[in-house]
């Protein structure tokens, strides 16, 4: 019987043609996904990569919502001119914690992945409100709206506690202060600081739009914007005990 | 009639159907007044109405129907229903509309950018899903679901499985469509590419698909030719790749039952690996093994030609959905992702070359001995260079799927000029002719109103392509030599904003050429539209007949 004729079984019948397509297209995806949860090398061992305060996670949401990532990337290649231009190439370990990850597919606006602590809070606030106030030839859309709307975040601890369903550690500390945390990172002089910093090193506890009262949305995403690559420290960074 | 003497009782599908939609009425009511965040409650609303409106239809439908249901065979010839593909070619052209002004919008925003109004519901960043899903999913979902339930039954010769079933699948699944679009526009997203919508809409679609590969499979195993024919392989592997793909990419632990907000099961380089394998496989299996379905069938039946071979439409399929899968990592080159990922999708993506060549070279092939109707037959000459525009997008691909290339490529227009030499010259092309030769035939009309506004068609949205392919063409690898270009001294010669403001003028040449192909697709809704009302226009003679000598 030659090939053809053999193959002529599968025409004929539709439950084989199924399982044979199910079974033709399910070998590239184990082979390619499957190793990445087990092979130790697939995340690099490093230290200072801690889950999102609150109000970053917060700012994280909006980020996502208003669809950030079409436009920006979070993942710095290593290529000599994007290392001089944005930093350090993007480790997995940077975004281990990330539910969903936001690497971006597109740069019509500059890589964001570390964009932390480069400009001012004042600038991002400005640069929101009206991109071509800062950057006449910019294309990016105005967000005026970010700070005049109040953050809703009542239900921020149920936020941690499906993250760590998921498998981002935070812990029950964590969860029980999510929302006081939450309100202590915009207000630098409160008495919450301290343990907030504690519960998460470096976190930045500043008052991020500049307007007093309840955290707004502008608040949320500058705090997340301004954390973004600061979490790694490359000086005492070990690329050689992380080769692969 | 004998009808008369059956007693007439409501099916099991009626009656069952209509109880689940009632639940989930009430369902979404509660749902609605409980709701956590607005978008939630909007969506709950919706749902409650379409459910609501859906008990009232099968209950309507069962009082105005006869007692018996419509019969397999009238007079030994299969009845098919038609109904749910008339309805899909409706709601593709309308999507479809939709998609490409939505795409003029945002492409137009990126010239001109305060024609995002600052508004939280009009900014890029949310339009951008809605065309992408707009296009894809809606206007070619569409298109597939119309030209699979048509070809299924034809090939199969016996009629559609199911009796309220196909009709759940149309309606239901452009429910899931209002439900994805809509959310974009309130900020509902989860924010993977080409798989935005949140957890809800993604469970109806999972029950809507389920129903889909069940109605499409049922109709396979009735019918009454002993072979599948080729086009039903390519829309059943479509049909139950995306079923896998949607699963993997797609799970997620909801913050509450009462609220849009999800998180993703996976993160970091796990979820970027599923997002990638999902979302060049939403290329693979929705925009090319089920198009080069109806390639198997629109091309042929149009050019009353056999296909070319069929030895070579059997290589080509096994060999285009083992491979494809591979490919995903292409998207993530130098990425966190491991090299060795990168380096296996990279091979498999330039093999995908050849099973994609042998696509195309059976579907040109097919017009042998038929070349000369491309001359008269514009309709033909539309689903002939689509087939061409597949050529060159899958030669494109494996070409930017190596890493040095990718180097450059990537992040820049390039990428999206290379999308859209696939979507707007091979999948959109390839749906205007299987429409155009649907529409007549779903609505038994002898042709189509005019070919000269399909030739009109042809023209205006080919000049569309070529304005915005050649336009991307010239950005993306202006963009990508721009950042990686130093001066004399060793420093980069250019910041980030001086290769955005060199943009510009290619911005503006490519919303001029998507506002070309909206034109076209605006005419072809005319033509379709005309064709189901008056059917075939008069054509006047150029000459006057001669009389007989």
């Amino acid at each position: 019987m030659s090939f053809w004729q053999r193959h002529q079984v599968i025409e004929k019948n539709s439950i084989i043609l199924v399982i044979g397509i199910l079974l033709v297209i399910a070998i590239g995806g184990l082979v390619e996904i499957t190793p990445l949860f087990y092979l130790k090398s697939t995340i690099e061992v490093v230290d200072g990569v801690r889950p999102y305060t609150p109000l970053e996670l917060a700012g994280r949401n909006i980020y996502v919502r208003e669809g950030c990532y079409l436009c920006h990337s979070q993942m710095i290649r290593p290529l000599r001119d994007e290392v001089e231009r944005y930093g350090h190439f993007s480790l997995a370990a940077e975004s281990m914690y990330d539910h969903p990850f936001q690497w971006g597919s597109k740069r019509t606006g500059p890589d964001l992945a570390r964009v932390g602590a480069k400009y001012s809070d004042d600038w991002h606030v400005t640069h929101l409100t009206n991109p071509r106030a800062i950057v006449p030839q910019s294309v990016m859309p105005g967000y005026p709206f970010l700070k005049e709307t109040e953050l809703n975040a009542s239900n921020i601890a149920d936020h941690l506690k499906t993250l760590r369903a998921v498998g981002v550690p935070y812990t029950d500390d964590q969860i029980a202060n999510a929302e006081a945390d939450l309100k202590a990172q915009v207000d630098p002089d409160g008495a919450g600081s301290e343990a907030l910093t504690k519960r998460y090193p470096k976190a930045v506890v500043r008052n991020f739009d500049g307007k007093p009262g309840a955290p707004t949305e502008m608040d949320a995403l500058i705090a997340y914007l301004q954390m973004l690559g600061t979490l790694v420290d490359f000086k005492l960074y070990n690329e050689k005990a992380n080769l692969r | 009639m004998s009808a008369s003497s059956t007693a007439k009782s409501m099916t099991i599908g009626e009656s069952g159907l209509a109880l689940i939609f009632a639940v989930t009425a009430f369902l979404c009511v509660f749902a609605a007044a409980k709701a956590l965040d607005p978008a939630f409650a909007f969506h709950a609303s919706l749902g409650a109405a379409a459910s609501a409106a859906s008990v009232f239809v099968i209950l309507n439908r069962y009082f105005e129907r006869p007692a018996e249901l419509p019969p397999q065979e009238i007079n030994g010839r299969p009845n098919y229903n038609l109904g749910p593909v008339k309805f899909a070619s409706f709601m593709a052209m309308f999507w479809g509309i939709a998609g490409f002004t939505v795409g003029l919008i945002i492409a137009s925003q990126l010239a001109w950018p305060w024609l995002n109004f600052d508004l939280p519901w009009t900014s890029f960043g949310r339009l951008r899903p809605l065309h992408t899903s707009a296009v894809i999913f809606a206007f070619g979902g569409n298109v597939l679901l119309a030209t699979s339930f048509y070809v299924v039954q034809r090939t199969c010769r016996t009629r559609l499985a199911g009796d309220l079933a196909p009709w759940f699948v149309v309606v239901g699944y452009n429910f899931f469509i209002l439900i994805a679009g809509t959310g974009y526009l309130l900020g509902v997203t989860q924010s993977k590419e080409y798989a935005e919508p949140e957890w809800y809409s993604d469970l109806w679609l999972t029950i809507v698909w389920v129903t889909y590969l069940l109605v499409f499979l049922v109709t396979v195993i009735k019918r009454k030719e002993p072979h599948i024919f080729v086009a039903n392989w390519f829309y059943l592997a479509f049909i139950v790749t995306i079923a896998v793909l949607h699963l993997g990419n797609n799970p997620a632990l909801p913050v509450s039952l009462l609220g849009s907000k999800s998180y993703v099961a996976w993160g970091g380089v796990q979820d970027a690996m599923f997002q990638w394998w999902y979302g060049h496989n939403a290329v693979g299996f929705f925009l090319t093994a089920g198009f080069l379905a109806i390639m198997y069938y629109f091309i042929p039946k149009r050019a009353e030609r056999p296909i070319y071979s069929y030895r070579l439409s059997i290589i080509h399929f096994w060999a285009l959905i083992f491979l494809y899968i591979w490919a995903g990592p292409h998207h993530l080159h130098y990425t966190a992702l491991p090299d060795w990922a990168q380096t296996l999708g990279m091979t498999f993506s330039v093999m995908l070359w050849m099973p994609s060549w042998g696509g195309m070279i059976n579907g040109l092939m097919t017009l042998s001995g038929a070349w000369d109707k491309l001359r008269t037959d514009p309709v033909l000459r539309m689903l002939v260079v689509s087939v061409a525009f597949y050529g060159m997008s899958t030669f494109e691909g494996p070409m930017m799927s190596i890493k040095v290339v990718n180097s450059l490529s990537h992040y820049t227009d390039w990428t999206i000029g290379h999308v859209h030499s696939g979507a707007l010259g091979w999948v959109g092309f390839v749906s205007f002719g299987a429409l155009y030769c649907l529409v007549p035939w779903a609505w038994n009309r002898r042709g189509l109103y005019s070919l000269k506004l399909v030739n009109w068609h042809f023209w205006t949205a080919t000049l569309g392509i070529v304005l915005y392919i050649s336009a991307m063409w010239v950005s993306g690898i202006l963009q990508g030599l721009m950042w990686r270009s130093y001066t004399a001294l060793g420093f980069l010669e250019y910041s980030f904003i001086e290769t955005v403001e060199a943009m510009h003028p290619f911005y503006i040449i490519r919303a001029a050429g998507g506002a070309l192909f909206l034109i076209g697709s605006l005419i072809m809704a005319y033509n379709l539209w005309m064709t189901v009302r008056v059917g075939e226009a008069e054509v006047e003679s150029p000459v006057a007949l001669q009389p007989a000598e």
